[in-house]
């Protein structure tokens, strides 16, 4: 398993970037980890929708998501990845929007290379596959980094999505954040695999466990699979060994499946303390600088919720005319409907 | 006009595409080399060699979910389905993913994907070659679905579905692939979607039918003619959209109505036709909308199917009971 940093902030080997983009990596992190906390407990005031927070995974997304160029690259999430969608570019006032439930969050903007939200679990990976595909048919120098789950390689959408990534030589990094749950189940009850990294063989192309609460991990080996990958030499898959300090969603207790002493060994690994540790060990910042970013990650939240709240809300009848490009003589007489009554 | 099968039809507006627009890509299970296990392909791996015309995996729901992946990328996929009754297993990636690419991106992303698959009974083929599945997919918002009957309809509605900016469900009819014959016109030759046809014109009955159906459905209406009753046949071409302007028209003339599926009766298109007849033209009609349908158990086996799909008997006996309603 690829290792940096262990769980008590040492470094095992060279750093693989620089203090600069280290320290940026970790704003990044604590970022994904104070939106969520904020959703959460804005949940908690009925004003948001349900929500899948990403609590703990911070470093096996944004590794991943550092190793991108956003210029050419591509991001494909799930739904648990958003401290790395943050880092790619996904705006934090989108963000805050996605969990009120507004449609605009949907609506990636046009400079970011990235797909939308996906709820059906692996649906993102043979859309990804065929991205990477068409960018290699196309000789653009775009690959293309596909995020799921541990539950996610239970889905048939996975094994076809793998297995013709390997035909086709796809540019593709499948990064599996193995988080300890699907919901409630465990990965004992997901495979008989000894490892989901494993995986790969079966496709023909690497497969590889990484420190998934280790930046420097995460970045390395997802940095190493880009390589690959635009060289021509195919997809990678990427297990990142993680843990859900949090909820699966809002609607979730974890208190009914996860074992009390499990969860206090995870928090032991935090990513974000064992970067803090690193960080301050290594002279990049001190403990002031570290408040002080926290209290302008608390300021940019603020700003980005104040922002997305003065988001106008939908027009009612905002989804007409955006399932198709043209609208039919039936959809439109249900339009004109609308339009009289007010009602779909 | 040159006289073609449906099946050269449609290779004919395969290659037509592939040349004019070097964007189109076409790719399945066996659509390369061989071309096609139907010859649908024929050719165009030969012509446009293997990075445009590709051999894929055995799995649907990698190739409609790729074909997503690489609309996105700019490409205009063209993908075959080998068979209509194993798109299920690319179920999630046709009505959930492809049909919602447009739609749950705000518009950002778009799909101009078609999806060909052959589809319908009465080729003796083996289980699940057979079913007619077409309602399983105009149940998904997002999607065109197109059911041609004619060579002509084939070539001219295959251009205009690849030409498409959303994604169509280009439904074909497996046994007018060779069993039919027809004159299709030379080049370039796009016909709109969404607009029915008048295959043959009558005043007492109006019949609606797609697909396969529809020689069925004339072979009823010469029949019936035989005994005196003015048949029309309306030949709907595309499904989503419907036209609904054509069918109202026949109807509102004629009066009554018979709609032929040959699908299970229980929730099948042909229930959002009479759904429409009534709203569009109620006032207009003088006789219970009949429907023939297969009845409600799965497709059979070989040796029971002409017992099964709806044939020119069963069309011609619901054209007189709806003349004596």
């Amino acid at each position: 398993m690829v290792r940096y940093l262990d769980q008590d902030g040492e470094l095992l080997d060279d750093q693989p970037m620089s203090d600069e983009l280290a320290l940026e990596g970790y704003r990044v992190m604590l970022r994904g980890r104070r939106f969520d906390e904020r959703c959460v407990s804005l949940q908690r005031q009925g004003r948001m929708v349900t929500l899948a927070p990403g609590i703990g995974q911070e470093a096996a997304t944004v590794g991943a998501a550092m190793a991108l160029d956003p210029k050419t690259d591509w991001f494909v999430p799930q739904y648990r990845e958003l401290a790395g969608q943050l880092w790619h570019g996904y705006p934090l006032r989108l963000a805050f929007l996605w969990h009120v439930g507004h449609p605009i969050a949907f609506q990636v903007p046009d400079d970011l290379k990235m797909l939308p939200f996906q709820a059906a679990i692996a649906g993102q990976l043979p859309q990804a596959v065929g991205l990477a595909w068409g960018l290699r048919l196309k000789h653009d120098p775009g690959v293309v980094l596909a995020v799921f789950g541990d539950g996610g390689t239970s889905q048939g959408d996975f094994h076809e999505a793998l297995n013709l990534a390997g035909v086709m030589k796809a540019p593709v990094m499948f990064l599996c954040q193995n988080n300890g749950w699907a919901i409630s189940t465990t990965v004992e009850h997901q495979t008989a695999s000894a490892s989901l990294a494993q995986k790969a063989l079966a496709y023909g192309f690497p497969g590889v466990q990484c420190d998934g609460n280790d930046l420097f991990a995460v970045y390395a080996t997802v940095r190493d699979a880009v390589a690959r990958a635009r060289a021509g030499e195919g997809p990678t898959l990427i297990e990142a060994m993680t843990y859900r300090l949090g909820l699966h969603t809002t609607a979730d207790d974890p208190t009914r499946y996860e074992p009390r002493e499990m969860h206090e060994m995870w928090v032991d690994r935090d990513p974000l303390r064992r970067m803090q540790i690193h960080l301050v060990s290594r002279g990049v910042v001190d403990r002031s600088g570290l408040e002080r970013i926290e209290d302008e990650v608390k300021e940019e939240l603020r700003v980005a919720w104040d922002e997305a709240q003065k988001e106008p809300a939908p027009d009612p009848a905002y989804y007409f005319g955006r399932a198709y490009a043209s609208t039919s003589q039936r959809l439109g007489s249900q339009l004109s409907r609308f339009e009289r009554k007010g009602l779909g | 006009m040159a006289e073609l099968t449906i099946v050269e039809a449609i290779n004919t507006a395969l290659a037509i595409e592939m040349e004019r627009d070097e964007r189109v890509l076409v790719f399945g299970e066996d659509v390369g080399v061989t071309g096609g296990v139907f010859r649908a392909t024929d050719g165009l791996f030969q012509r446009y060699g293997d990075a445009r015309v590709i051999d894929t995996p055995l799995a649907e729901g990698v190739i409609a979910g790729a074909a997503i992946g690489l609309a996105i990328a700019g490409w205009v996929p063209v993908a075959e389905i080998q068979f209509l009754g194993f798109a299920h297993n690319g179920f999630n990636q046709v009505v959930d993913q492809l049909a919602r690419a447009r739609y749950r991106s705000a518009g950002r992303f778009s799909a101009q994907v078609t999806i060909r698959a052959p589809y319908g009974g009465g080729v003796r083929a083996p289980e699940l070659h057979s079913d007619a599945f077409e309602a399983h997919f105009t149940h998904a918002p997002g999607l065109k679905v197109v059911a041609p009957a004619t060579p002509a309809d084939a070539k001219g509605l295959l251009l205009s579905s690849i030409r498409d900016p959303d994604p169509v469900m280009f439904l074909e009819p497996l046994r007018g692939y060779r069993q039919v014959k027809g004159e299709v016109p030379d080049g370039d030759y796009p016909v709109e979607l969404g607009s029915a046809r008048v295959a043959r014109e009558g005043t007492d009955v109006t019949v609606i039918a797609w697909s396969a159906a529809v020689q069925v459905a004339q072979q009823a209406a010469e029949d019936a003619q035989a005994q005196g009753i003015s048949v029309e046949v309306i030949d709907l071409r595309t499904l989503v959209p419907l036209d609904v302007a054509a069918i109202a028209a026949s109807v509102t003339k004629t009066g009554r109505a018979v709609v032929v599926q040959e699908a299970p009766l229980t929730s099948g298109f042909a229930g959002e036709v009479v759904a429409t007849i009534q709203e569009e033209a109620f006032f207009s009609l003088q006789a219970p909308i009949r429907r023939v349908a297969a009845p409600d158990v799965p497709y059979p086996v070989q040796m029971l199917e002409e017992h099964y799909v709806p044939n020119a008997e069963r069309v011609l006996e619901a054209i007189i009971a709806t003349t004596r309603d």
